[in-house]
């Protein structure tokens, strides 16, 4: 239980700083980099989080099915233009992780031998 | 029309979707295939249109439990704790690998948008899509797209990448744990990483940090776009 008042102690955090610093971050994401340097500085020791923030992030798609439920409403709008939820989703995720992909492997492999960083342009 | 007050009562959202959520991973432990987000939410559709209880008496309890995708987040600096120490040996790559593949997924986005006669609303909650939904929906409610549509983008972009990911990434001659993870983690997120984590602890792991620097890379990307959408 302690972790949990720990983690949600953290995203107060990001919510009151989003708030009062008027943040362009959404407030979880400031509670998560919050809570990060909290970490790295040995503010919170890990084992106070460590069981907690597993089962959250192991259960993580159990907080995501109020907002899938609700997009029955959106139901109309997905068909009348599925060529473009297509071709966000299908091409444009690919591309993505194809690409960042390369620029890791080509830019760790350029610091290994200097040769074949064509890859980089990906 | 009346409800009975069961159903009026936040108890009824929650027990709903933990039940049958709890459900879903029995399944899951006997036929791996199975997702048990999909499985709970189109079960969910399903059971509130066949007996026509209202969205809104699920709502109820719904938001309890969407209240915890705010904690869930933050607990995402956990893994980026963890792996930071092995990471740091590969962060120069790792770090361009996850900028490079976040400014190509808005970009992919706003090209879209300059079609003529592109659905607008559709389109701002897409660009998100390579982010874990919590943080899509938080980006998205700036955007002036639709937040519950934006999950729905991210959970689709996940799951294909889980599915579609590893096989592709050979394909393209893209092998090692760091590149895999790197690639999977910022395009599919944390329902990429669970697929990650099943061949290899190191390369989800990288994944995990790849999917938390990715929606920090995302969401400070996004800071420009508001002005200019």
């Amino acid at each position: 239980m302690k972790g949990i008042a720990i983690l949600i102690a953290f995203y107060l955090a990001g919510v009151a700083l989003e708030a009062w610093l008027r943040l362009p971050l959404p407030a979880n994401v400031t509670g998560m980099i919050l809570l990060a340097l909290a970490l790295f500085s040995g503010i919170v020791k890990l084992e106070w989080i460590e069981k907690e923030s597993g089962l959250l992030l192991r259960h993580m798609g159990l907080f995501f099915v109020p907002a899938i439920v609700g997009t029955i409403a959106f139901a109309d709008m997905i068909q009348s233009h599925w060529m473009y939820v297509i071709a966000g989703v299908v091409p444009g995720t690919l591309l993505v992780m194809a690409v960042s992909g390369f620029v890791t492997k080509g830019l760790s492999r350029k610091e290994k031998n200097v040769h074949d960083s064509a890859d980089v342009a990906g | 029309m009346t409800l009975p007050t069961w159903l009026d009562n936040p108890a009824f959202g929650v027990g709903l979707t933990l039940l049958v959520y709890c459900a879903a991973v029995g399944f899951r432990s006997k036929r791996r295939g199975i997702n048990p987000l999909v499985v709970t939410s189109l079960f969910l559709i399903v059971f509130l249109s066949v007996t026509g209880i209202p969205y809104e008496a699920y709502r109820a309890g719904g938001d309890w439990i969407a209240y915890g995708l705010g904690p869930a987040t933050v607990a995402l600096a956990v893994p980026l704790y963890k792996h930071a120490a092995a990471i740091r040996r590969m962060l120069g790559p790792v770090l361009l690998g996850i900028i490079a593949g976040s400014i190509l997924s808005l970009a992919a986005v706003l090209l879209l948008l300059y079609i003529p006669g592109s659905p607008r609303e559709l389109l701002l909650s897409m660009l998100t899509k390579s982010v874990s939904s919590p943080i899509a929906l938080e980006i998205t409610k700036r955007t002036g797209g639709i937040p519950e549509l934006s999950a729905v983008f991210s959970v689709l972009s996940g799951l294909f990448g889980s599915v579609a990911g590893p096989a592709f990434m050979r394909i393209c001659g893209i092998r090692g744990d760091v590149p895999l993870g790197v690639g999977v983690g910022t395009s599919s997120h944390g329902i990429g990483t669970a697929r990650v984590l099943l061949d290899s602890e190191w390369a989800g792991g990288v994944s995990g940090f790849s999917m938390a620097a990715a929606g920090i890379a995302t969401s400070i990307l996004m800071i420009p776009v508001y002005g200019w959408l």
